[in-house]
């Protein structure tokens, strides 16, 4: 099963589980930031920053607000980082600039997928949901809900992304895994068939451009698998 | 400014039995109902208190109406939602009431995801007299009945019944953060963090969708709606607010859909004022409409703006709350109070608003003298009929004898909901427990 099954959890025990940091937030005068020099300042809110960023999505139903406005803010705070290297254990020496800006791509790329792939598997969450309410989450007909289909693939990287967000090496860990079967223009045809939910319009509007072939695989893959599992409903 | 608020604070306190102090009895929200005769108070336990006003005694002259407790229910419980294996909070976010239409009193309120419709009545006449039945309802030995009589109605105790009569359930996947009741009273809205709900009031199973901001990919998520409220004129206009600071006035005429506003009202950033914290900051936490219907109120985390309906590139007054603070904000993101949610205010002639800050403290502005004032909700300081002193926080440099240090300020103690009579000098304040009532015997009229 997808759920946590955690209930939501009390603020003391949130509290623990940030340790490294209860002194720091516990101290409401804290100097330390303040004064350091603005480079240190600014690696420390990010570190602050990514530390709410993974402890709020660690709670079952994340404050969506408080989510949003933690991930702008440290997407301001690393493009303000830009000329030194996010990551901590790499030594940023005044390097060719080519240099800087691969080592930015790739803390921007792990980084922005890491998040990517955090909020993906929190709209996978919510959307477990949706296929059951039935009449009061429609709206005019024809318009799509934007509901965000699952990324069955986010979820694989739900461990350890959370315990290494900043491990460039995040891409690479999953390389030899086909995750092609879990695309999801392939699965939400099928889904449409066995689940006729208000989530229905990105199907009906990927379909059309499928063309025969694709179609073909696309019932042998079903035939086959449905043949090894009969999911619950793969609702959105 | 002749705002000399006497106090009668009126904390739920000795002798009653509710009162605990436990995170359950949190006063969540605060509302008015649209004569002032009745304020409803929702708690985190689920539960809503609903105070009335005394009717003024020719007796005693001096003690304008004071509000008393009128009926207390349990509005929302905690709920298990099987699906995702969350616990649903009881906690009431909003209440909102309804126009008066006849004898009885309507309210709705909401927790993060279903919203009720309450029904209030009051019976104070009961029938006696029955032929078959006797005094206590045992049915009579019909032998012993001889005559016939015609059943009377007589006086009794007062007794407020409370029932559910709607249960808007299943209309929302995020959380629920406001309910606006239409100027129609036939419809009401509902938000959360992505989407705004249209309902009528006495259909339950169905909703329409007006607003969705979800993007297609959660990960292009980038702004949540915060707040909404209807027109009080205009049924088909509504503002709702983001997180990114911006407000979309919306024609619900224009399009069943209404993704594309028909107003935005923003201010562009202030370069100098700049930070990593400036979009948090700017985080719309309530928007009201003024009571004329031409004005909105906006609150963000350090000030309260007034806009022009008329004018989007810029709100006509801006008023800081707690300007201190605005170097304080790593502390503040640090420790999350720079999330809190502080709820504004109208009075009655839209001449004051009022909002709350920390410390218990709370800020009142005049708009037409410019001139503001910082109160503070406390036992200590709030004596029955005891005129509330205004306070000041000095920030360093010549410091008055009763002022408080920046420093000292408790962050714990926040004033997030407010509200004022829609038409005489009573402001009710929830701090945390809580609820105080103050009314203003110097300056009852508006001005």
């Amino acid at each position: 099963m997808l759920s946590k099954g955690l209930k939501r959890k009390r603020e003391e025990e949130e509290e623990k589980e940030s340790l490294a940091v209860d002194a720091l937030w516990l101290d409401p005068g804290h100097a330390a930031v303040a004064q350091a020099p603005p480079a240190a300042a600014s690696s420390s809110l990010f570190d602050l920053s990514v530390l709410k960023l993974h402890h709020s999505l660690q709670q079952s139903e994340p404050d969506l607000r408080h989510l949003v406005l933690v991930v702008n803010t440290l997407r301001r705070i690393q493009a303000s980082m830009a000329p030194a290297a996010a990551l901590p254990p790499v030594p940023s020496p005044p390097a060719a600039p080519s240099m800087a800006d691969n080592l930015l791509a790739s803390s921007d790329a792990a980084l922005s997928a890491s998040m990517a792939s955090l909020l993906e598997d929190l709209s996978h969450i919510e959307g477990l949901s949706q296929a059951p309410q039935p009449l009061a989450d429609e709206g005019p007909p024809g318009r799509s809900m934007g509901g965000a289909a699952p990324s069955l693939g986010a979820l694989d990287l739900l461990g350890p992304a959370t315990g290494c967000l900043l491990d460039d090496g995040l891409e690479g860990l999953f390389e030899d895994i086909d995750t092609s079967m879990y695309d999801n223009e392939l699965w939400a045809p099928a889904s449409e068939g066995l689940k006729p939910g208000p989530e229905d319009e990105p199907g009906k509007e990927e379909a059309p451009e499928l063309d025969e072939a694709e179609l073909d695989y696309l019932m042998d893959v079903l035939v086959g698998t449905q043949a090894l599992e009969r999911p619950p409903g793969p609702g959105r | 400014m002749g705002l000399s608020a006497s106090s009668k604070p009126l904390p739920i306190q000795e002798g009653q039995p509710w009162e605990m102090k436990t995170p359950a009895d949190i006063i969540s929200t605060v509302e008015f109902n649209h004569t002032g005769e009745l304020l409803a108070t929702g708690d985190k336990g689920g539960r809503v208190v609903i105070f009335q006003r005394e009717p003024e005694s020719k007796n005693a002259p001096h003690s304008q109406g004071e509000y008393d407790v009128y009926s207390t229910f349990q509005s929302h419980e905690p709920e298990f939602d099987y699906l995702k294996s969350l616990e649903i909070e009881e906690k009431i976010n909003k209440i909102k009431w309804l126009p008066q239409q006849n004898a009885a009193h309507s309210l709705l309120s909401t927790n993060d995801k279903t919203i009720k419709l309450w029904k209030i009545t009051e019976r104070d006449k009961r029938p006696e007299g029955y032929n078959l039945k006797d005094e206590e309802g045992k049915l009579k030995d019909l032998s012993t009945v001889t005559s016939l009589q015609v059943p009377v109605l007589k006086p009794m105790d007062l007794m407020v019944e409370v029932s559910p009569r709607r249960i808007f359930a299943n209309g929302h996947t995020y959380h629920i953060n406001s309910i606006s009741v239409n100027s129609d009273c036939e419809t009401y809205m509902s938000a959360d963090d992505l989407r705004i709900n249209l309902w009528h009031l006495a259909i339950t199973d169905r909703s329409f969708n007006i607003v969705d901001i979800k993007p297609a990919n959660m990960e292009d998520l980038t702004e949540v709606i915060t707040a909404s409220e209807f027109h009080p004129h205009h049924c088909n206009l509504f503002v709702y607010s983001s997180s990114k600071g911006s407000l979309r006035l919306c024609d619900m005429r224009a399009a069943a859909l209404c993704d594309k506003h028909s107003k935005l009202f923003e201010e562009p950033e202030d370069p100098s004022n700049r930070s990593f914290f400036s979009e948090i900051i700017s985080s719309v936490s309530d928007v009201k409409f003024s009571h004329s219907g031409r004005y909105m109120l906006t609150r963000d985390y350090l000030t309260v703006k007034v806009w022009d309906l008329n004018m989007e590139a810029r709100p006509i007054e801006t008023y800081q709350v707690h300007d201190y603070l605005r170097s304080k904000l790593c502390s503040l993101y640090e420790n999350d109070c720079i999330f809190d949610k502080f709820e504004c205010a109208w009075n009655g002639s839209d001449s004051v608003i009022m909002t709350g800050a920390y410390n218990n403290f709370f800020r009142m502005f005049d708009r037409n003298t410019k001139r503001d004032v910082t109160l503070e909700a406390s036992r200590e300081s709030s004596k029955p009929r005891a005129v509330l002193k205004p306070r000041r926080v000095c920030v360093g440099g010549k410091r008055r004898r009763d002022d408080i240090s920046v420093d000292s300020l408790d962050f714990t103690k926040k004033i997030l909901h407010t509200a004022w009579h829609p038409a005489e000098n009573i402001i009710a304040i929830a701090a945390t427990n809580n609820l105080y009532i103050f009314q203003d015997k110097v300056n009852s009229e508006m001005h």
